[in-house]
């Protein structure tokens, strides 16, 4: 079980989280002409990289806030959890 | 009664407690602080079982987890569990235990013939035998398999037992109390960590209660008893014996077993039977020691062969002895202390060293004790059936290939040693790469993985002096990271015999002609001539060589069996070791109980059960319930002797003639405040909201990105910022976390607050043409006219003093209204709607007859958006906008979605007027078509339609909005019926809606 680090409550167990997939998709605008491919892009298309992933997580059992986390996909190291208006770099 | 097998005046165990305990039928005596295996074995019992594929007779190899063929099915206190391994399992009074995979006992056993007819046995005998034909499987081939491997009974009894877990942080956990884990764990403790010391077995110590060495002018055991209490007075230590770490998992969280009740007899009602502990430890110190492995011989299976070490600890820890005629058989030096215990208790072994003959200081001890010692001899095979009456031995030649002499010498047991493996299960659970020990034969941990260290004989330190430096310097190192204190640790002064390295030689050769079974893996009986067939049909990897053998695939790991097992490929191959490389190591280290994993969420604890607060009332007034997610709501009111059926229809009917009431508490409901708050709703969902007056009610229907409805629900302007979300009952928990997604992640500059407020309101329907009349009397002040509350209007005001919402909404599609109050008057306010609702003839109604209402209505719910349907599907189209962009949209264009012969709701009716057509049922044009018959479309929702009196269905069709008219049939291979159907409007009853607008 995963050991997560909400970045408004500490850390916290996994079992309070729920996974919410990559976190540097970016939404197109809306009202804004977006291109079959653009969108088919932001819907379907997803990396799944072995290695450093920057990801969502939610605390649904805790703040109920929505966060960053930097993690190694193939060790599950966790390297930086961050709030959504902070960048991972 | 006399325990014939019992040394008078040596082990650890409680000689004043007799516990009587029956095997097999028989009763037999042991002590308190036995385990079952020493105490069967200080009677004299060694059969205890029969083989898993041969039914060949089995006795006990070892004396603790290495154990793998004494697992017996013990009952104890009426709770009967198999799979029990012999030397884990605590003597308790009353238990009792018998033999598994026997029929019709243990002694004779008529699957023993599997042993004659062993050449059909071989590797891989399953696969290629039970391919084909497919058809065989079910009828010849499962049976077969399941019978011919029935290993023990599960109880079909109710678990009684109370199991628990426990989460429990600390900055390191020390897994074995052996010599390194109680050095580690003092000096940690010193350095005033938090620690905690898990012991699998009663006692602590380890190899210290067995060895023959002297720490500080004290015995190993003394020692340790006077670091184990010292410890124990410190607070910031827990000691936990009986408790195993079986798992190493991410972050450092350990998974450990503890056996809190097993061992007592009179337990208190709240004493859990076994407690499930998650550790997240800072550091983690793996002393989890090493396990002794055989070397491989003729018959090595016949019970009377035993493990060396467990030889000796059945002695110095349980006072057994486990024969009178020992022969010793080793590659190693530890061995002959087994020899030194057997002659300290009156019993003249033979020792049999592989190696040529040599001298050292064991060597010398021996022969001066007077101990027979045969250099470069081994045993060839073992005689006797149920048990060692005899061994052919042998003079090995020099390459060890062959024999220069043989001979058979009397024996009632043989003590094999062929060296030492680290127990590095844990260690490559948590990612540590094992590397290779050309020095011990076996594998070590590499570099650690996450943050854990590897101390003692699990890490190839065979030495005690080497095993208690690293234990208190690791210890030490660990903990003032995280104490930043240092505290200066005496290393204590070892005594222990020197010994000189080990024969790197596990299996013995046959003589010629003859051919008898050398197994490598007793639990699941892989010989030697396994492995070789399957090297022989091309298996390289060790991984296909483990499956197609079963080697090491039982439940005991293969810990006496791997190293043998990858030994006897590199041969083969010729390979080393290393390059064959070791299959993987897995949690649970030893199986648990499935009561101690699933723990206290067994029965009402399973989850929570959400109740309203009208339940009680619902509950007095016979309702059957029915669960929606983890809440309960009342299915229908059962009068009399009703079935579900009629009891539905008379609920449903009442609402349509008269007016009934409906618990919608569970409904979600999400508060929705702030500025931004209309366009934050214009975005999700599909129509336009920014104009709706503040007293207004809007149905709405949200869509996933991908264009799939994600819910639908009415939401309520209750002033100019503040909006209430209703949705689905089965959704409430997605939509709260859609839009904190939406809120936080994509959309931050709205400023727009929202919570759920689910269980802070309380809500009644009151459904019927005579709603209105029963409201204006729960409101006798207010004006509820058509025009003062118009459909989708809303109304603040009172009940009888309580603070009330009126909402003008419907799902029956009748004139309605919901009315919510606080969650603590929802009694309160239904008890009033019972009686004011008397004189309106006003009855509740449950979930079935809701669903009747909405059915024939045409309304859409859970089965119609069941994620794979689109606005236009379930004829929603209407409210998707065509000038504002919302969540979803752009799916919306996809040529799949746009397609002309779409998917469409639509009513079906039974051509006969009667069937009920199943939910779920699909629809096919001939419903005889040779299979596969193309599916037309499904069933989603099935009603008895009460207005027209006959069944009612809706359905997805395929091209459905050309199908109204047509025939098809509705086919259930599930409940086999095949229903002839017309497809007609999805709605049923009121196609205009006058009467909501009523
Ligand atoms: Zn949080």
């Amino acid at each position: 079980m995963l050991h997560i680090n909400c970045p408004f409550c500490g850390l916290r167990a996994q079992k309070e989280f729920a996974y919410g997939g990559d976190a540097t998709v970016k939404r197109p605008e809306l009202n804004k002409e977006v291109s079959k491919e653009e969108w088919d892009n932001f819907v379907y298309m997803r990396k799944s990289p072995r290695g450093k992933h920057i990801e969502l997580w939610h605390h649904i059992s805790g703040c109920r806030q929505w966060f960053k986390v930097q993690r190694d996909t193939a060790t599950h190291e966790i390297f930086k959890t961050a709030k959504m208006s902070e960048e991972i770099v | 009664m006399r325990q014939s097998h019992r040394l008078n005046d040596i082990g650890l165990i409680n000689r004043d407690k007799v516990i009587t305990f029956n095997f097999n039928g028989k009763s037999y005596q042991g002590y308190e602080g036995d385990t079952l295996a020493s105490a069967l074995l200080a009677n004299g019992v060694h059969l205890v079982g029969r083989s898993f594929k041969y039914h060949r007779p089995r006795g006990f190899i070892g004396a603790g987890v290495d154990e793998p063929n004494a697992k017996l099915q013990v009952t104890i206190n009426g709770h009967s569990e198999p799979n029990i391994n012999a030397t884990e399992i605590e003597l308790v009074d009353g238990l009792s235990a018998t033999s598994q995979n026997c029929w019709p006992s243990v002694e004779f056993d008529i699957g023993a013939i599997n042993n004659f007819l062993k050449r059909f046995f071989p590797a891989g005998f399953y696969y290629k035998t039970f391919m084909w034909p497919k058809s065989f499987w079910y009828k010849v081939y499962e049976p077969f398999i399941r019978k011919a491997a029935g290993l023990g009974v599960a109880s079909l009894e109710k678990d009684k037992e109370r199991y628990e877990h426990k989460f429990e942080y600390c900055d390191l956990l020390v897994t074995g109390s052996g010599p390194s884990g109680l050095a580690s764990a003092y000096a940690a403790a010193k350095n005033g960590a938090k620690v905690i010391l898990a012991e699998d077995k009663p006692r602590y110590g380890g190899t210290l209660l067995t060895d023959d060495v002297s720490i500080d002018n004290m015995s190993g055991k003394d020692w340790s008893e006077k670091i184990v209490s010292e410890l124990k007075k410190m607070p910031n230590v827990t000691l936990k014996n009986r408790s195993q770490v079986f798992g190493y998992y991410d972050h450092n969280m350990m998974v450990m077993f503890e056996r809190v009740g097993d061992h007592l007899t009179n337990k208190s009602k709240y004493t859990p039977r076994q407690r499930l502990w998650y550790i997240r430890a800072k550091e983690t110190i793996l002393s989890t020691g090493s396990i002794e492995r055989p070397i491989v011989f003729g018959n090595n299976d016949t019970p009377g062969v035993v493990l060396s070490s467990a030889a000796k600890e059945y002695m110095k820890v349980y006072g057994v002895l486990v024969g009178r005629k020992p022969i010793i058989f080793t590659n190693n030096d530890s061995a002959y202390e087994t020899a030194f215990e057997f002659k300290k208790n009156n019993v003249e072994p033979i020792i049999l060293d592989t190696r040529e003959e040599h001298d050292s200081e064991v060597v010398q001890e021996a022969k001066n004790k007077g101990i027979q010692i045969k250099f470069s001899y081994g045993v060839i095979v073992a005689n006797g059936y149920k048990k060692v009456k005899s061994a052919k031995i042998g003079k090995l030649t020099k390459d060890k290939k062959s024999f220069e002499s043989t001979e058979t010498i009397n024996c009632d047991c043989i003590c094999v040693s062929g060296f030492w493996t680290p127990t590095v299960h844990l260690a490559s659970q948590s990612g540590n790469k094992l590397k290779f020990d050309e020095k011990i034969d076996a594998f070590i941990p590499d570099k650690s993985k996450q943050n854990e260290k590897t101390v003692g004989a699990a890490n190839g330190s065979f030495t005690l002096q080497e095993t208690i430096e690293s234990g208190f310097k690791t210890g030490s190192e660990l903990s003032s990271k995280i104490t930043d204190r240092n505290n200066e640790n005496k290393i204590p002064t070892v005594t222990e015999t020197k010994h000189n390295v080990h024969d790197k030689f596990w299996c013995m050769p046959l003589p010629k002609n003859e051919n008898p079974k050398r197994f490598v893996d007793f639990q699941n009986d892989v010989a030697v001539s396994d492995i070789e067939i399957a090297l022989r049909e091309g298996y390289r990897s060790i991984e296909h060589v483990k499956r197609y053998t079963t080697l090491g695939m039982a439940t005991d790991q293969g810990r006496t069996s791997n190293l043998n097992g990858l030994q006897m490929v590199s041969n083969i191959e010729n390979k080393i070791v290393p390059e064959v490389g070791h299959t993987t190591f897995r949690p649970p280290f030893t199986p648990i109980t499935i009561g101690t994993i699933v723990g206290r969420e067994v029965g009402m604890e399973f989850m929570p059960t959400r109740k309203t607060p009208m339940h009680d009332w619902h509950e007095k007034n016979n309702a059957v319930f029915v669960d929606a997610g983890a809440w309960k709501r009342p299915r229908y009111y059962k009068q009399g002797n009703e079935t579900l059926l009629e009891a539905s229809k008379r609920e449903a009917k009442n609402v349509r003639e008269n007016v009934g009431i409906c618990d919608v508490t569970t409904l979600g409901k999400i508060d929705i405040k702030g500025p931004d708050a209309a366009e934050f709703l214009n975005r999700v969902y599909t129509n336009a909201w920014l104009k709706l007056p503040v007293g207004k009610a809007r149905y709405g229907v949200m869509l996933r990105e991908d264009g799939m409805i994600m819910d639908d629900g009415t939401t309520t302007r209750i002033s100019e910022n503040h909006y209430h979300m209703t949705t689905t009952t089965a959704q409430a928990a997605n939509v709260l976390s859609h839009l904190e997604y939406y809120l936080q992640i994509v959309w931050p500059e709205l400023n727009v607050n929202v919570v759920s407020t689910t269980e802070q309101w309380a809500g009644a329907a009151i459904a019927g043409p005579k709603s209105r009349d029963m409201l204006s009397k729960l409101f006798p002040d207010l004006d509820v006219s058509n025009e003062a509350l118009p459909f989708m209007g809303y109304i603040e005001s009172n009940l009888f003093g309580v603070p009330a919402r009126i909402f003008r909404i419907s799902f029956s599609g009748e004139l309605a209204y919901e009315v919510n109050v606080e969650s603590n008057y929802g009694l309160f306010m239904w008890e009033k709607m019972m009686e004011i609702g008397q004189e309106f003839n006003n009855q509740p109604y449950g979930t079935e007859a809701l669903s009747t209402l909405r059915i024939e209505m045409g309304h859409v719910a859970g089965p119609e958006l069941d994620g794979r349907t689109i606005p236009q599907d379930v004829s929603l189209d209407g409210l998707v906008s065509k000038k504002k962009d919302f969540i979803g949209k752009n799916s919306l264009g996809k040529e799949a979605f746009i397609l002309e012969n779409r998917q469409k709701i639509v009513g079906l009716v039974p051509t006969d007027r009667k069937s009920s057509i199943p939910e779920g049922s699909h629809l096919v044009e001939n419903e005889k078509a040779k299979l596969p018959n193309p599916k037309l479309g499904h069933v989603s929702s099935s009603c008895w339609s009460v207005e027209n009196n006959n069944p009612f269905s809706l359905a997805i069709v395929n091209d459905g909005k050309n199908m109204i008219g047509k025939k098809l049939f509705a086919v259930s291979p599930l409940k086999n019926t095949s229903i002839e159907v017309e497809i007609i409007s999805s709605h049923y009853v009121d196609p205009e809606g006058k009467r909501v607008r009523s």
